[in-house]
Parts: C-alpha cells; structure tokens; sequence
C-alpha cells in the first residue's frame, strides 16, 4: 500500500507541475499586455514600461514562471494587477462562497442519486425501472443554466421562496447563505445526479451478476438483503470514483451557475479577471481549480486502493 | 422499448440536422431585420414561439442557432477523431512502449483538467469565437477518442487475421489503417454521437457566458443568456431556445446508445 501510494504521489507531483506550465504557457502566449491595457491606449511607452518592471512583467519567462510556482507553494499567489491586491486573499473571499456551493450541490446530488439508483436497480426492466432510466435520460441533456433559469422563474418570482439571486454574505447568518445557495445547488446537482443515478444502477446490475450474490441468495437471504449487504457494498466503488471525478464538473458548472444567480464566487472572478486582463488571477484560479480535481481523484484512488486490495497490485 | 427510444432518438436528431439545413435556405422571418413594435410578442399564429426584445422571430433564431450548434460540435467531434484515434492507434501498435506511454500519460493530464474551465481559459486568452470554442471543446475529445481506440485496438491485435498481415510483411501502420480501423470504425461512430451531443451542451454554455459564437451570429446558448433579465416578462424567450437544447441532447444520446446496441450489444461505450 505504502509503495502504490508513493507511486500515486509522484505521478500526482508530475502531473501538477505539467498542468501548472501549461497554464503559465497558455496564458503568457495571451495576446494583449497587461501594463498597456491598464494604461489605456495613450500611454507612453516608458510609463509602460515602469508598470511592466513594477509589476514584475519585466523579468524572463523561466524565472517568473518559479517564482510563480514558488510563491504558490508558500502560500502567496501574487498581486492582483488590477486591484493590487493579494490574488490569495481575493481568492480565499470567492471561496467561501464557490466551495459550499460544489460540496451542497454534491450532496444533493448524492441524496438524490443513491435512493433511485437502488430502487431503479431492484425494480430492473419493470415499469419503476423504465421512468427513472427516462427521466435521468432527460435530466442529462438538461443545461444547468437553463434549469437555474426555469428555476428562478418559478420559485423566485412566482412563488417567492426564495431569492431569485445576490449573496448576503456568511456574517449575515447561516440561513441566509443556505437560502441563496439553495436553487443555485439544485440546478448544479440536477444533471449530475442523474449521471450519478444511471451509474449506481448499472454498477448493482452488474454486481447482482456475481457469484457471491447467487451464494448469498443460496444461502436463504431475500431479494432484499442481498442488495443493502452485498451488492450495495460492492457497488459502492464505481460510484465512488465517479463521485470523484463529479467534483471537477461541479467546480467548473459552478462557474456558469454564479452567473445565472450573480453570486460572488470563483467563476465571476475569473470572468471579471478575463475582461480586465489581469491575467495572474486568471492564471491562478485556473491553477486552484486543477490542482483540486488531481488532487481529489488522488485520494479517490488511494481509498479506492485502500478498500479494494486488487487494484494495488494491478497498478 | 429499446426500438422505440432509438427511433425517438434518430427522429429528434434528423430534427436537429434538418432545422439546421433548412435555416441555410429558408426562415419564417429575416433575423437580421429589427422590429421593434413586435418586440417581446408571446407565442402567437404569426410568431410560433413568440419574438425577442428586438421584434426577431425566435423561431427563426433557433433554427439558425442550430447551424452554429451543429457546426461547433461537429467540428469539435471531428479534432478529436482525426487527433485521438491516431494516437491511439499508434499507441496500441506500439504497445507498452514509450510511445504508448506518452501518449496515455498526456491522455490522462488532459482528462486531468476540468474541460469547462480550461475552455473558458482558452475562448479568454485567444478571444471569445465560434472557432476558439470549436477548438476549446475538440481537445477535450482527443484523449477519449484515443483511449478508445487504443482499447478497443489492444484486443485486435491479438486477433489471428492480424497475425496474418503481419506474416504477410505489413508494417504496423498499415495494419493499423487497413485491419484496425474498419473494426473500430462503428464504435467510434456511436462515442461520436455522444461527444456530439455533449459539444453541443458546452458550445451552450460557453455562449451563455459569452465566449462563444459572436453577435449577431444566433447561438442558443446566447439566446438564453439575452433571456435571462427578461424571463418573467416573456418566459418564452427562455424556454424555446432551452427546449432546443434539451432534445437535440437527449434526441443523440438515444440515437448513439441505439446505434450502440444494434451495432453490437457487447460495447461499452465510456460516457465522460
């Protein structure tokens, strides 16, 4: 287990330092300057030039690159070209409202998904079965957005239960924040619940299947028993990785749902970054946001591992 | 059952395809003429799904919408079949290999990123556009067509007639594109119809956050995004362009896990 986790680990280091020079990469071959897009068009060229040395812009590719890395690595993302402020602390702002937004969104996902899974599962190829495979087939052609909107239409402005956008703020009181998070949460758990319902189904078809559920049934356990002790159990691994590899989508849906419900989080201050070219907060939010999908699909395969012995071995 | 749901799928992709070819010749109304006193109008006999807040037939707008929608994803299905299945092939022939390594390493660290922010990175960083969306969502096919391909290609080259042409002196290239190939050909057709439909939710997206396709080129994605302040006066501007989406998605997804089952019930076709 130590071995197979310290392999992980390197290929996990690998694979972030590939994906942070590639975003420096992509985001260094970006047209337009910073310093002249903050000066406007009229500047003079040497007052540029003393923003582009003041803002670091001056120094070559490679070391700013490190010192980039570096400093990300110590805790400090840099300065907001725009508002001269720590990207960190900009970031750690919109995070408090981004990241509860992903983790509500994933459990009502969850919530949803595993009872009609199970149910869809015991109720193979019969009516039950047949609408909630209809109806998940709808719920992933579903936009998220357009669902948020159809959402607000109807339980924002018609009926009026809750807000229909805008973010009090946690320091107004917990309820208030659930309250505005609750509909942007459902548009974003929506399509993925539904993806998640197909494959928890399919993964207790497959495991009802196996041997060690005919032996389990032999043995005289019901229907019933069989599906909660064992399959479910078994089941529970795909679904697992999936869950995993569903927090990227929730992160990067979350950025398209902030704009249906302008709430001031991660993607609307990557969309006001973009517009303003301040590209280091760009550039590291994006970093942020790649850096926790590798390394939550780390620990998804360290506990996938952990769990189930086989895989060691086999990696 | 299955027959049926097929056939819905195949029915509401011809749709799709149709409403795109027809736009090209012939719509209910010019979009390109304003008519500000028709502005707003809900659902009516003259207008079937009502008019937006510059009097434009939304009927009309949908159905060139569904141009720019099938051009985008089309497009991006065909970057990532003309990169992905290569490479995977090539990394099937030279199985085990630093080649196949590097290449599904790379696979992986694409797969790594969260495909919707790297393409709002790229759509930001090169400019919002139809082609930078073609080419934001299309990398992200690459590495499913080539993983794939590489699995499905493993298995054939254990296979006797490959040993054949093998023995027969073909280089692995060719048997790639002679033998290879054509076998993989109907299962890569079904995970096109998947990724097509999947291109066409995020070409959606990206033009609903306006990186997409540019004014005053209609994209149903923008049509929402134009919807949106306006919802509770005309709900219509909203849910026409959203129903669009819905089945022109949920119409291919039936067609390819139809396709995939007629084709061979014993294909696993990866949904990303």
């Amino acid at each position: 287990m130590l071995r197979y986790a310290l392999r992980r680990g390197l290929s996990l280091i690998v694979s972030l330092a590939v994906a942070s020079a590639v975003i420096f990469l992509v985001i260094e071959v970006a047209p337009g300057d910073p310093a002249s897009y903050m000066l406007g068009v009229n500047a003079r060229p040497d007052t540029v030039a003393a923003l582009r040395a003041e803002l670091g812009l001056d120094v070559p590719k490679v070391e700013r690159y490190l010192a980039w890395v570096g400093g990300m690595l110590s805790g400090d993302f840099g300065t907001s070209y725009a508002y001269r402020s720590p990207v960190a602390q900009m970031i750690a702002d919109r995070l408090w409202v981004s990241l509860p937004l992903a983790l509500y969104a994933l459990a009502l996902s969850t919530l949803v998904a595993f009872p009609v899974g199970l149910y869809a599962a015991s109720r193979r190829g019969r009516a039950g079965d047949t609408a909630v495979m209809a109806a998940t087939q709808v719920g992933i052609a579903i936009p998220n957005f357009w669902f948020a909107m159809l959402a607000v239409l109807v339980f924002a402005i018609t009926l009026r239960w809750l807000p229909a956008g805008g973010f009090p703020g946690w320091d107004k009181g917990i309820g208030g924040g659930i309250k505005a998070l609750t509909l942007p949460a459902v548009a974003l758990a929506l399509p993925q619940a539904a993806i998640l319902a197909r494959i928890m189904r399919s993964a207790l078809i497959d495991m009802l299947g196996e041997d060690f559920i005919r032996t389990a049934r032999a043995k005289g356990l019901t229907r019933r028993q069989v599906l909660w002790r064992h399959a479910l159990r078994n089941a529970l691994i795909p679904v697992l990785t999936i869950l995993g590899l569903q927090f990227s989508f929730l992160l990067a849906g979350a950025i398209i749902i902030e704009q249906v419900f302008y709430l001031p989080g991660l993607g609307r201050l990557v969309f006001q970054s973009i517009a303003q070219r301040d590209l280091i907060v760009v550039e590291s939010v994006v970093m942020l946001l790649v850096c926790a999908v590798i390394v939550v699909n780390f620990a998804v395969d360290l506990a996938y591992a952990a769990v189930d012995p086989r895989l060691r071995a086999r990696a | 059952m299955r027959g049926r749901s097929f056939l819905l799928g195949a029915g509401l992709s011809a749709l799709f395809v149709l409403a795109a070819l027809v736009s090209l010749v012939w719509t209910p109304y010019d979009i390109e003429v304003l008519d500000i006193p028709a502005k707003l109008q809900p659902p009516s006999a003259a207008h079937w799904f009502g008019t937006d807040h510059f009097g434009r037939d939304i009927l009309s707008m949908i159905l060139v919408g569904a141009r720019t929608s099938l051009a985008v994803a089309l497009l991006a299905v065909g970057i990532g079949m003309a990169l992905g299945i290569p490479l995977g092939l090539a990394a099937a022939a030279r199985r085990g290999g630093w080649l196949d390594e590097v290449i599904m390493r790379g696979n992986d660290l694409i797969f790594a990123f969260p495909s919707l922010v790297i393409a709002i990175l790229i759509t930001a960083v090169f400019g919002a556009g139809a082609a930078n969306a073609i080419i934001a969502i299309g990398i992200f096919n690459i590495p499913v067509f080539a993983r794939l391909s590489r699995g499905a290609a493993l298995g054939l080259w254990q296979r006797d007639f490959i040993l054949m042409a093998r023995v027969c002196g073909k280089s692995s290239a060719r048997i790639s594109a002679e033998h290879i190939l054509p076998n993989i050909a109907s299962l890569m057709i079904v995970q096109g119809t998947i990724q097509f439909s999947l291109g066409i939710l995020a070409e959606a997206g990206l033009s609903y956050v306006g990186l997409g396709a540019q004014p005053p080129t209609p994209s149903w994605g923008r049509m929402l995004a134009d919807a949106q302040t306006m919802v509770s006066l005309a709900p219509h501007l909203a849910i026409f362009p959203g129903m669009a989406i819905v089945l022109s998605v949920l119409g291919l997804n039936l067609l390819g896990d139809g396709l995939r089952d007629w084709l061979d019930p014993r294909l696993r076709v990866v949904r990303a």
